[in-house]
C-alpha cells in the first residue's frame, strides 16, 4: 500500500476541518489539509517533506478527531516525518532525542542509573526483584528526570500508600513508552520501546498499569497490544480512591483554580471528569472553567515532540494565550494532569511576565498540599 | 410406483442472451433424452406472445400434464408463465421455471460447458416438476382502511388522498396536534410561501372526510394479523389501549433534528449566541430579530450532523443547503447592514428552482465561504469561529454575534421501537427501510405496510408530499381489487408426528405459528406465513413442510443433478 493508499488520501472532502481547528495553524506554516492535496497531487510524500511546520505539529489530534471522512491527518504528518527521518532530514534536537532514547531509554539522553533519582527517600518496590504488587506504577521520562517534575511520582506515591494501593515501578528498567518517539516519526524505535515494555509488564506479574502522564496512557491503551491489562490514567484512580472515601483532606487550598485539559487525555480520551472531581473534592478550592475547555480545550503545544522541536511558529504561544486568559478570568493557579502541559504552561507563564501571579500546579501538588505533605 | 408423467419442456434463446452463449439446437436434443420429457423445444422469446401460445398448444392438445421453461430467473417471469399456464386451466404449481440465463449464459464463457451446464439444471428441474403436486390460492376479504402512523406533512397527504379516493382512515399522531415539523417552518424555499397557510388548509381538507378517526397523543404498539386484515393496537394519552381493523399502513413519522449538542466544539448548550436552525426559522418567523439588540455578524455551519463520520452519520441531509440560503436571504432582508456568512463544503441544490434560489441569496449578500468550521469559542462579547477558508488557503477566525448550526436530519425518537412493532428494517442510519432503492421506494420488507416522508431519509417538503401521494396509492391496491390473494405457498403440519415442543412458534418471524392449547399441536396461520421454511428446518420430529417445497420435491431436485 502506498502513502496516498495508507493515509486514505482519495477520500479527503479537502473541507478544511482539520486546518481550520488545528491549534497551531493560525501561528505555523502548518496547512495540513492543502499539504495532504500536495502529496495526493504529486502522488508521492516528497512533495510535502519541505514543508516547513511539520514539525509544529503538536500530534494534539484535533484534525483526526474531527475529520468527517474519517480519516487521520495527524497520523499524515507522522507519516510525513517518518519519511525525514528515513532520510535523516530532521532537526539536530530531534535526533539527539531520540539518539538518547535508543541509547539511554529516554529522549534526554540521561543515564538509566539514573531514572530512579526522583525517588529521593521513598519507598518503592521494583517489580518483581523485590516482590509482587497490584499495580505497576509507570513514571515516565520526563517525571523521572526533570527536577521540577520529580516531586509528582513522590506525591502520587505518598498518596498511594496512604490509600493502601498495593503497588512497585519498574525502576531502572523501567524505558520510555515511546509515544512521543512514535509522534517524531521513528516508528522502528517505538516498535522496540513497546517490546521491551511489554516484555517487562509480562514479567512484573501485574495486571493493572498506572501513568503520572496521559503520553504514555495514550500509547499504552491504544498503540500496545495489552490485553488483559488494565492501564487507567491516575486521576482515574484517585477520582475513584476519593468517592471511595480512601484519600481524605486535612487542609484548605483557598485558590480559584482554572483547570486545563490535556490534549492526551480529555480529547483523545474522554477524561474530562475525573480530574475535576478530584479538584472540586479540595476543600477550600474554587473550580473556575475556561470558556476553552473540555472538548475545546486549547492545545498547550507540547506533544508530538514539540518538546524537543522550537517549530517554526511565530507570534504568541498558546501556552500564553491561556495564561493570559486565565489571569483574565481572575484565576490564581493554573491545575493541569500532564507533565508536558506543565512544562510548556509554565514557559508561558514566564514569557507573558505573569510568572508570580499565575502559578501553574499539577493536580497532584494541590492535592498533596490539602492532604498535609509539607514535606514531599 | 407414481404414474408416469409427460413433461414438456421449453427452452428460450432469450435473443442472443442465452442463445448466444449456449448451443440450443444441441440442447433441445439432449433434453429429449431425459426420461418422461415428451416435448423439447425452443423459442426465440419464450415470454412473447408466440412462445407462450406453444406452451397452451401443447396443454390443449393433452400432450403434456407438467411444465418446463428453460429461461430467465424465476423473479424474471416465473409470474408471466404461471399465469399463462392458468390460462388453460391448467395448475400454475405444476409449473417449474428453470433459470439457465443468470445461472448460466451470463456466468459461463465455454459455449460447451454451459450448453452443458443448462442440461443438468434442466434435468433437475425435470426431476422436481414431476414431484409437484397441485396447490389453489386462498382469497381473503380486505379491511378497506389504512392505518397511518404519523400526522406530519406525509401523513396530511397521504391520508388525505386515502379518503378521497373513498376508503378510511385511521390516524395516529404521537403529539396533541397534526403537522409535524412543518408547523415550525415559516416561509418554505425556494418560492417563500407561508407553509403555515398551506399546511391549515390541508388539515382543513383531511378533517372535512367523515372516514377519518384521529388518535392524538397516541402511539401504536402492537400488529397482528396479515396485509387486508391486520389488527393494530393504539395506546392513548391516558395510557389504554385500542384495537382497530386495518387493511394497510402507512408510517410517516418523519424525523428529528440533530442534536448539536453531541458536537459540543461548537458550544450549542454553552452559549446563547449559538442556536440551531430550528430556532433560527422561529425567531425569523417571529421577526424577534428586528428588534433591539440586532446581530451585526451572522455565521451560519453547513452540515452539522450531516456528512459526518465523527458522529456516524455519513448521510447528506437534503434540505439543509436549502434551509440555509433561505435563513439567510430573510435575515438579510430584515437586517439589510448585518453581514452573513454561510459555511459549507459543497452546496447541494438539486431541486427544480434550488440553484436559482441558492444564486439570489448569494447575491443578496450573504457571503457564502467554503470551509467546514472546526470549533466555537467566546471571546469578548463575540463567539469566534475557527476556520479554514479553503479556497484561499487560508485558517482565520471569524469574530459572530450570532452562529447558526445547520442541524441534520436523524430518525425521529422511538423509530427503532417502531420498526421492532411493525417488523419492518432499518437501514443502516436507522431510518425505515425500503424494499428496492429504485424499484420500490415506498415499499418495504413487511406486505401491506408502505413508507412516506422523511421516516424513510432526509426529504425536502416537495419529495415528501411526492412520497405521500404514492404511498396512498400502493396502500390502497387491495382495495380496489376488493380482496388479498395469498399464495399456496405456506408451512403445513402434520399433525399425526408433531410433538406440540413450540420449537417452531419462536422460531417464526411472522408470528403465523400457534399452538393449539387443546390438542397439544402446532397450527399454521396459512394468511400469516411466509412460506420462508424456517419452521420446517427447526422442527426436530419433521412434522412440518412447506408446500412445494416438500423434503421429496426438494431431493427430487437434487437427485435430478446427480443422476
Ligand atoms: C428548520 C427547518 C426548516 C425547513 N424548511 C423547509 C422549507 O422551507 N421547505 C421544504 O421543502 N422543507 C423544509 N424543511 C423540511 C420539512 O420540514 C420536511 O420535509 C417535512 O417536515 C417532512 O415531513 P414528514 O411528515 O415526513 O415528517 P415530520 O414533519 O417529522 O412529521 C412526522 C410526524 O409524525 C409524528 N410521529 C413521530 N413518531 C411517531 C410515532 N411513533 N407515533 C405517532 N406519531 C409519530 C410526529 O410527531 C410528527 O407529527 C425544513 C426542516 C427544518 C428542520
Ligand atoms: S478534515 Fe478530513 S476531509 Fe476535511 S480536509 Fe481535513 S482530512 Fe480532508
Ligand atoms: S494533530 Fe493537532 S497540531 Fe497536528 S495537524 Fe492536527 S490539529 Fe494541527
Amino acid at each position: 500500500m502506498d502513502f496516498l493508499e495508507k493515509h486514505e488520501l482519495y477520500a479527503c472532502l479537502q473541507c478544511g476541518k482539520c486546518t481550520g481547528g488545528c491549534p497551531v495553524s493560525l501561528r505555523a506554516p502548518l496547512n495540513i489539509r492543502s499539504l495532504m492535496r500536495e502529496v495526493l497531487m504529486g502522488g508521492s510524500p516528497e512533495v510535502a517533506l519541505d514543508c516547513p511546520g511539520l514539525w509544529d505539529c503538536t500530534t494534539c489530534a484535533i484534525c483526526t478527531l474531527r475529520c468527517p471522512r474519517g480519516l487521520k491527518p495527524s497520523e499524515v504528518i507522522v507519516g510525513l516525518r517518518a519519511e525525514l527521518v528515513e532520510g535523516g532530514r530532521v532537526p539536530k534536537t530531534i535526533i539527539d532525542a531520540l539518539e538518547g532514547t535508543f541509547k539511554h531509554g529516554n529522549p534526554w539522553g540521561r543515564a538509566r542509573q539514573k531514572r530512579i533519582e526522583w525517588k529521593g527517600d521513598t519507598a518503592v518496590k521494583t517489580l518483581s526483584d523485590e516482590g509482587e504488587a497490584e499495580w505497576l506504577y509507570f513514571i515516565g521520562c520526563a517525571p523521572s528526570y526533570d527536577p521540577r517534575l520529580q516531586r509528582i511520582p513522590r506525591i502520587l506515591c505518598r498518596i498511594l500508600e496512604t490509600a493502601g494501593i498495593d503497588f512497585g515501578s519498574l525502576g531502572t528498567k523501567e524505558s520510555c513508552c515511546g509515544n512521543e518517539i512514535r509522534r517524531m516519526g521513528e516508528t522502528g524505535l517505538f516498535e522496540e520501546l513497546r517490546e521491551e515494555n511489554t516484555k517487562n509488564f509480562n514479567a512484573s506479574g501485574v495486571k493493572a498499569i498506572l501513568t503520572t502522564s496521559p503520553h504514555c496512557f495514550n500509547t499504552f491503551s491504544t498503540e500496545y497490544d495489552l490485553d488483559g491489562f488494565k492501564v487507567l490514567h491516575y486521576t482515574q484512580l484517585l477520582a475513584d480512591l476519593i468517592k471511595e472515601g480512601e484519600i481524605t483532606f486535612s487542609k484548605e487550598v483557598n485558590k480559584k483554580v482554572v483547570y486545563h485539559d490535556p490534549c492526551f487525555l480529555g480529547k483523545q480520551h474522554e477524561i474530562f471528569d475525573p480530574p475535576r472531581e478530584i479538584l472540586k473534592a479540595i476543600p477550600g478550592l474554587e473550580l473556575l472553567e475556561f470558556d476553552r475547555c473540555r472538548e475545546r480545550s486549547l492545545c498547550c503545544e507540547g506533544g508530538g515532540g514539540r518538546m524537543w522541536a522550537e517549530g517554526a511558529g511565530e507570534g504568541e504561544r498558546n501556552s500564553e494565550v491561556r495564561v493570559k486568559d486565565a489571569h483574565a478570568m481572575g484565576a490564581e493557579i493554573i491545575a493541569t494532569a500532564c507533565p508536558f502541559c506543565l512544562l510548556t504552561l509554565e514557559d508561558g507563564a514566564k514569557t507573558t511576565g505573569l510568572e508570580e501571579e499565575m502559578p501553574i500546579r499539577e493536580i497532584l501538588e494541590l492535592v498533596a498540599e490539602a492532604m498535609g505533605f509539607d514535606d514531599v | 410406483m407414481s404414474k408416469k408423467h409427460k413433461v414438456g419442456v421449453f427452452i428460450c434463446h432469450c435473443g442472443k442472451n442465452i442463445g448466444g452463449y449456449i448451443n440450443i439446437a444441441q440442447l433441445v436434443e439432449m433434453v429429449k433424452t431425459i426420461p418422461d420429457v415428451v416435448i423439447s423445444t425452443d423459442q426465440k422469446y419464450m415470454c412473447s406472445d408466440q412462445g407462450q401460445a406453444e406452451i397452451k398448444k401443447a396443454l390443449q392438445e393433452g400432450l403434456i400434464d407438467r411444465v418446463v421453461v428453460a429461461s430467465c430467473s424465476p423473479t424474471m417471469h416465473e409470474k408471466t408463465f404461471r399465469k399463462c399456464v392458468s390460462e388453460e386451466d391448467f395448475n400454475p404449481y405444476l409449473y417449474q421455471q428453470v433459470d439457465i440465463r443468470e445461472n448460466c449464459s451470463w456466468v459461463t464463457k465455454d459455449i460447451q460447458e454451459a450448453t452443458y451446464k443448462a442440461y443438468e439444471l434442466i434435468k433437475a428441474g425435470v426431476s422436481r416438476v414431476k414431484t409437484l403436486e397441485p396447490l389453489w390460492s386462498t382469497e381473503y376479504p380486505v379491511t378497506p382502511t389504512t392505518l397511518v402512523i404519523g400526522g406530519g406533512i406525509a401523513g396530511i397527504i397521504a391520508a388525505t388522498d386515502i379518503l378521497e379516493a373513498g376508503f378510511k382512515v385511521v390516524l395516529v399522531e404521537r403529539e396533541d396536534q397534526l403537522g409535524g415539523w412543518a408547523r415550525r417552518i415559516g416561509k418554505g424555499f425556494p418560492h417563500l410561501t407561508p407553509i403555515k397557510d398551506f399546511l391549515k388548509e390541508k388539515i382543513e381538507v383531511l378533517q372535512s372526510h367523515s372516514g377519518l378517526k384521529t388518535y392524538l397523543s397516541s402511539e401504536v404498539v402492537g400488529l397482528e394479523g396479515f396485509p387486508g386484515n391486520f389488527k393494530a393496537t393504539i395506546k392513548q394519552a391516558d395510557d389504554t389501549t385500542v384495537e382497530e381493523e386495518i387493511g394497510s399502513i402507512i408510517v410517516a413519522t418523519g424525523f428529528k433534528p440533530f442534536d448539536a449538542r453531541r458536537k459540543p466544539e461548537f458550544a450549542y448548550g454553552e452559549s446563547t449566541q449559538v442556536i440551531t436552525t430550528v430556532e433560527m426559522e422561529e425567531l425569523l418567523e417571529k421577526g424577534e430579530l428586528s428588534t433591539n439588540g440586532q446581530p451585526k455578524e451572522v455565521a451560519f455551519i453547513q452540515c452539522v450532523g450531516s456528512r459526518d463520520k465523527s458522529i456516524g452519520n455519513e448521510y447528506c441531509s437534503r434540505t439543509c443547503c436549502m434551509v440555509v440560503a433561505k435563513q439567510a436571504l430573510l435575515l438579510k432582508e430584515l437586517i439589510p447592514d448585518a453581514r452573513v456568512s454561510v459555511f459549507y463544503m459543497d452546496v447541494r441544490a438539486f431541486g427544480k428552482g434550488y440553484e436559482e434560489f441558492f444564486e439570489k441569496a448569494q447575491r443578496s449578500g450573504v457571503i457564502y465561504i467554503r470551509g467546514n468550521p472546526s470549533e466555537v469559542y467566546k471571546s469578548g462579547d463575540k463567539m469566534l469561529i475557527r476556520y479554514e477558508d479553503t479556497l484561499l488557503g487560508r485558517p482565520q477566525e471569524l469574530a459572530a454575534d450570532l452562529v447558526v448550526l445547520s442541524v441534520g436530519m436523524e430518525p425521529a425518537e422511538g423509530a427503532a421501537e417502531l420498526i421492532n412493532t411493525l417488523r419492518a428494517t432499518a437501514d443502516k442510519d436507522g431510518f425505515f427501510l425500503e424494499a428496492h432503492p429504485k424499484l420500490g421506494p415506498l415499499d418495504t420488507f413487511s406486505d401491506g405496510l408502505f413508507i412516506a416522508g422523511c421516516c424513510q431519509g432526509p426529504k425536502d417538503l416537495p419529495d415528501t408530499v411526492a412520497q405521500a401521494h404514492g404511498a396512498a396509492a400502493r396502500a390502497t391496491v387491495y382495495f380496489h381489487q376488493d380482496k388479498v390473494i395469498k399464495e399456496p405457498v405456506v408451512a403445513t403440519i402434520d399433525a399425526d408426528v408433531c410433538s406440540g415442543c413450540g420449537l417452531c412458534e419462536s422460531i417464526c418471524s411472522f408470528d403465523a405459528l400457534h399452538l393449539d392449547e387443546k390438542k397439544k399441536r402446532m397450527t399454521v396461520q396459512e394468511a400469516v406465513c411466509k412460506g420462508c421454511g424456517a419452521c420446517a428446518a427447526t422442527c426436530p420430529s419433521g412434522a412440518i413442510s412447506l408446500k412445494h417445497f416438500r423434503p421429496s420435491q426438494v431431493l427430487a431436485w437434487v437427485e435430478g443433478f446427480l443422476s
